[in-house]
């Protein structure tokens, strides 16, 4: 049983990596699509506008089918005629891209919101000051809208943080598919292992969305700094 | 590809004689799993705000838990987690519900979106501005009828916009019946992709699929708050 609480953990790092990872991601892509929707470009604001919404029309999971599948597909048609041998995708690299991709377009959504929050007498006396544009960004507009930000980042972060489950459909060796490993290798008197392992499981998740809800909230209280909190 | 929708476009839409489609079946998960969770999260909610302290906590373990855990997670213990125990394969009323795939299917995701709706409800009626209840009591409405004719349909209409989005949310969490075989629009666009290896046209035909129950759902719930927030609507 300890060599599998072992690999329970082990799964438990990549379920954090790949949540990780695909946040930063996420994040950097809802950066670029809250950029597109504001823009004053109609081509680049009509293609941030298709993003999000054809995103969050369909379930995560379909996607993430979808996009492994097809993605590989492709590569085998590609490599077949080139009569290379085949190239199988990481499900680790799949997972980040997939769940990057997915949940930037919420990034977007969340962003966009931030960034319209934030008062455009700041950024005019900004470049009154001479900043040039990524001074303003960088010190101006983003301090300020991650005030704005961050309840719905720690809400999207919650999510991916469970979307991760969905990764061992595609076969990647996370937390789910170590304990499955664990019930397939051990067989207990009443056939209770099934019921620990997925508990283990489930308390593990449920340790990682509590920490991450007290990290949130010193983040929150940080970003806040010079204004007072209106409730409780 | 001409094939697979030739062969498919059945199990998709509309079904057959011994089968209902994917469609149907999606369509039917997301409804029944919403209204029991609805009519369970009502009182839940009413219990999370004024009950009794053990009432309050229980309630706040019960959401704490299922909103802080995967329902993949929640669907495999309840499918294969809880069956697996020779104590309930060998209880015979028991036995033959959870060895059903669609009954525990259904019992997770009710599970789950009563803990979300529980919450949510019970932020709105924690909202119910004072003056509301003072002056229902200064007319003599106490208890129930305070509730039922006061506090829960201003709690319910403000909780209208939230709860779209949780319905929303739990049609694309029936994608998930899938995985424990229950033939919905992905179990389809699955078995589909195993015959032909097409998973561009397989998937992307229940990606189109769910987009549009999706629009529908967006469309129905408009509806909803112009007929019930007509009075909090800017215009006029």
């Amino acid at each position: 049983m300890n060599g599998y609480l072992q690999q329970l953990i082990a799964g438990t790092v990549v379920t954090i990596e790949l949540a990780t990872l695909s946040l930063l991601l996420a994040f950097g892509l809802g950066l670029a699509g809250a950029a597109a929707r504001l823009s004053s470009k109609r081509w680049l604001a009509m293609l941030g506008t298709a993003y999000t919404t054809s995103i969050r029309a369909v379930p995560d999971l379909v996607l993430m089918l979808l996009l492994y599948y097809s993605v590989q597909n492709w590569v085998n048609l590609i490599t077949d005629a080139l009569d290379q041998p085949q190239i199988e995708i990481d499900p680790f690299l799949a997972g980040v891209s997939v769940l990057g991709f997915i949940y930037g377009a919420y990034f977007t959504e969340t962003l966009r919101g931030a960034v319209k929050a934030v008062p455009r007498g700041q950024l005019e006396a900004a470049a009154a000051f001479g900043l040039n544009g990524w001074q303003v960004f960088w010190r101006i507009l983003f301090p300020q809208m991650m005030r704005f930000a961050l309840p719905g980042i720690s809400n999207n972060w919650q999510v991916i943080l469970k979307a991760t489950a969905l990764v061992s459909i595609i076969g990647l060796h996370e937390v789910i598919y170590a304990a499955e490993a664990a019930i397939k290798g051990s067989s207990w008197p009443g056939g209770g292992q099934v019921l620990f392992y997925l508990t283990m499981v489930a308390l593990l998740y449920l340790l990682l969305t509590t920490l991450s809800n007290f990290v949130f909230a010193y983040l929150e209280k940080r970003y806040a700094a010079g204004f007072e909190r209106l409730s409780q | 590809m001409i094939d697979l929708i030739k062969q498919y476009w059945q199990p998709f839409l509309w079904g057959s004689p011994n089968h209902i489609s994917g469609l149907a079946m999606t369509l039917w998960l997301t409804v029944i799993s919403c209204a029991i969770g609805f009519v369970l999260a009502l009182p839940a909610a009413v219990g999370r705000v004024t009950g009794p302290s053990w009432v309050r906590w229980l309630i706040r373990i019960y959401t704490f838990v299922f909103r802080g855990t995967p329902l993949y997670v929640q669907l495999l213990i309840i499918y294969s987690g809880i069956y697996s125990l020779d104590m309930v394969r060998n209880t015979p009323g028991i036995s033959s519900f959870f060895r059903d795939a669609l009954n525990c299917t259904i019992l997770a995701f009710t599970l789950n979106t009563c803990a979300y709706t529980t919450e949510l409800l019970a932020g709105a009626v924690r909202a119910t501005p004072r003056g509301e209840v003072e002056a229902a009591r200064s007319l003599g409405l106490a208890g129930v009828s305070l509730y039922r004719r006061i506090i829960l349909p201003s709690a319910l209409r403000r909780a209208l916009p939230a709860y779209s989005n949780e319905v929303i949310l739990m049609l694309h969490a029936t994608s998930l019946a899938s995985a424990a075989t229950v033939s919905d629009i992905l179990k389809v666009a699955r078995d589909a992709n195993a015959d032909y290896y097409l998973p561009f046209v397989a998937f992307g035909i229940a990606a189109v699929l769910y987009a549009a129950i999706c629009f529908m759902l967006i469309w129905l719930f408009r509806k909803a708050e112009q007929k019930w927030l007509m009075h909090l609507s800017p215009s006029q």
